[in-house]
């Protein structure tokens, strides 16, 4: 165990996993002579090689798709985009290639890619750099979804998604990058997709965050703690497949639950897990599902109203109390 | 022999056709269309003429099966027009007949370890790489002998056995595929080359231009066949196309390029093999621009009326099945009778793969739910 950041926990799963298996190779914008646009992938092209560390041109459709045709016979590319945002050119390849080969080919084509790159808010890069975009992949079967929110689960998540045998979108947050926790340095330490993990332990109220939201729930439940009300963390980390049975056995204690997201509320993550819970657990709830979203406008690029439209603590806090019905 | 990029930036493109405006103004056309044959194909005797030179190089069993191939998938297509009519195939179904020379004359120059991704005109590359008629027609019936299992139809065969790799249906969406394909065998240091065809429409898309952009950067062993039949659905190149020369694009990307017959099945054939030559040797891309013509609408439901009769009629006597049975008989390589007797073998074949489609079973409804995922994760229940 040692304490790394965000950004080497993901440079340890790519590296320990393109040594692990000659078929992994890693393409994208500026990953390799660059060392990575935020640096995830510094020292992989002197360690790897230029044959399986690749610079691309900016192309998104075209490297995307690439990667696709080489994930077809046999390869496992790890496709980085340096943001997510520059993925939505991409998105017919990773939607009608990467999603329904497997289908389409009656089961004889899976598609072992992870498209991975940073998502959500970064610091004032306003409009088009500012997107959480979990809800369109997430919407597709044939992709999975995964947003880590800790070093931790980022190297072991990462691994995990390289091993598999699917399309993998591994979202990473710009904020985090820096984020420092204690991460395991066993070669064969790896995290399961689909298993939502429980941050924090509580009695009282539930509240399901996932990536940047996590930390900002954490805060919410210390201060809520000392208003006496015990709140439960839950962070799915997959997004697709939705460990939903996790969140549901946690509402069916608490009774009360609020959702946080950085994304926009209109057809959300946390929208499909209201509608879940309330398949599930209507007659647990003691208070309707609370969602706290990120605001429903483009990301503003002045920093007062950037802050604005990211939800903090200080809402979450009060989504909690609107619950439990406290004044 | 190939032409260099350096070769085709001597070339003059050609002006635009008197006459286009007008075409892109009309709709249903009544008049001549101005649309010409193309200025650089050879009339009809001159193709045969070339055909039987050619004759010396290839054994005759290799020119029969090539011309059966052709035939093969003219008659099974006639037959899917058939099946559609009568409602048996669902959905769009997109007939090949008139391009036969440009499938059958490319895939007879690979190896069966050797790729092939092409557009949702597929059903004749699906069986020239191997795939049985049977179970190609299985799929357009969308049964669970089919090659797909039923879930792929029309515009989406696949069969990793022979290494066909789609049928895919958004315009240009498989140029990327298989440059990933041919990035791939480079990467596993194989041999192998991958064929990747599309229709001259996928020309205006990005994936295009982005592929043979990597394609050269990086030397993939790929060749891009495009299957210029001079229309985008109802859409003529003219209407669409500001540089009509689609082989004068590999310029761009300094890839090595030649214009084809695409009437002419061993001049594709041809062009084929020095193009896998560059691939299989030196990791080298080619694009071919193939120039051919459909004779059908651009799928079941086209009215067509976007082109006359007369223009039709203009290609049809340059039929490349036409022309290579005509250089064939003309040369003694097949007689009248054995001509007839193919004719009657590949009708037979045809009428097997109906039956089998006929008699294979639907998928199970359990399919449904199956093949989302290659490593499944439970449902939460």
């Amino acid at each position: 165990m040692a304490i790394v950041t965000m950004r080497e926990a993901l440079n340890q799963a790519i590296r320990e996993e393109m040594q692990r298996d000659e078929n992994v190779f890693l393409m994208g914008e500026e990953v390799a002579a660059y060392q990575g646009a935020y640096k995830v992938t510094k020292g992989l092209l002197e360690e790897l090689g230029p044959k399986r560390v690749i610079d691309t041109p900016i192309t998104e459709l075209g490297f995307a798709g690439l990667g696709v045709g080489a994930a077809m016979v046999g390869l496992r590319p790890i496709v980085e985009f340096m943001t997510f945002n520059f993925s939505i050119l991409a998105t017919d390849q990773i939607i009608n290639s990467a999603a329904k080969m497997l289908y389409m080919s009656g089961g004889q084509f899976n598609v072992p890619i992870v498209f991975r790159g940073p998502g959500g808010s970064a610091f004032q890069v306003s409009s088009q750099h500012s997107q959480a975009l979990e809800s369109w992949f997430a919407y597709f079967p044939g992709l999975k979804v995964v947003m880590p929110s800790t070093p931790a689960d980022a190297k072991g998540l990462l691994k995990s998604s390289i091993r598999d045998n699917d399309p993998v979108i591994f979202i990473e947050q710009e904020r985090m990058y820096g984020l420092k926790g204690e991460v395991s340095d066993d070669p064969d330490f790896t995290i399961p997709l689909g298993v939502a993990d429980i941050k924090r332990e509580g009695k009282d109220a539930t509240i399901v965050a996932r990536s940047l939201m996590v930390p900002v729930a954490l805060k919410a439940a210390d201060a809520l703690e000392k208003q006496g009300l015990s709140c439960e963390v839950i962070d799915p980390r997959t997004i697709r497949p939705l460990d939903i049975n996790t969140i549901v056995e946690s509402v069916k204690k608490t009774n009360r639950v609020v959702i946080a997201e950085e994304s926009h509320p209109f057809c959300g993550v946390a929208a499909e897990i209201a509608s879940e819970i309330m398949e599930r657990a209507f007659d647990y709830l003691d208070a309707p599902v609370k969602r706290v979203s990120g605001a429903d406008v483009p990301m503003p690029y002045a920093k007062n109203l950037e802050d604005a439209a990211i939800p903090n603590v200080e809402q979450i806090v009060a989504a909690v109390k609107e619950v439990a019905y406290i004044e | 022999m190939a032409k260099s990029t350096q070769d085709i930036r001597k070339r003059t493109p050609e002006p635009a056709r008197a006459g286009a405006e007008d075409a892109s103004a009309t709709g249903l056309l009544d008049q001549e269309s101005p649309e010409e044959v193309d200025s650089r194909l050879d009339p009809a005797q001159a193709v045969k003429a070339a055909q039987k030179r050619r004759f010396a190089e290839l054994d005759r069993s290799t020119l029969k099966g090539i011309y059966r191939q052709m035939l093969l998938v003219r008659r099974f297509e006639e037959k899917s027009a058939e099946a559609y009519s009568a409602g048996k195939i669902g959905g769009f179904c997109h007939l090949y007949i008139g391009q036969e020379a440009v499938a059958i004359g490319a895939i007879s120059a690979i190896r069966k370890d050797d790729y092939v991704l092409t557009s949702y005109r597929e059903h004749a590359h699906a069986i020239a790489k191997g795939i049985s008629p049977e179970a190609v027609m299985a799929e357009l019936y969308g049964k669970a002998g089919g090659c797909s299992h039923g879930k792929g139809g029309s515009m989406h065969m696949f069969d990793k056995e022979v290494n066909f790799l789609g049928g895919h249906a958004i315009v240009g969406g498989q140029i990327p595929l298989a440059t990933g394909v041919a990035f791939a065998t480079k990467y596993k240091q194989t041999d192998q080359v991958t064929l990747c065809f599309f229709g001259e429409a996928a020309v205006n898309q990005g994936a295009f231009h982005e592929s043979l952009n990597m394609a050269q950067l990086w030397k993939l062993p790929c060749i891009y066949i495009c299957e210029n039949n001079q229309y985008g659905m109802g859409t003529s190149l003219e209407r669409a196309m500001s540089l009509q020369d689609i082989s004068q694009k590999a310029c761009a990307y300094e890839i090595a390029s030649e214009f084809v017959d695409g009437m002419d099945v061993l001049a594709v054939r041809e062009a084929t093999l020095r193009a896998v030559g560059r691939a299989r040797k030196n990791y080298l891309p080619t694009l071919l621009e193939v120039r051919t013509y459909r004779f059908m609408g651009h799928s079941m439901s086209d009215p067509g009326n976007y082109r006359t009769r007369a223009e039709i009629e203009r290609h049809q006597e340059r039929d490349p099945l036409k022309l290579f049975s005509a250089s064939l008989k003309e040369e003694g390589v097949i007689s009248e009778s054995e001509l007839k007797q193919v004719d009657t073998e590949v009708r037979a074949e045809v009428e097997q793969a109906v039956r089998f489609a006929e008699e294979s079973p639907q998928p199970a409804p359990e399919e449904l739910f199956t093949n989302v995922y290659a490593n499944p994760i439970p449902e939460n229940e």
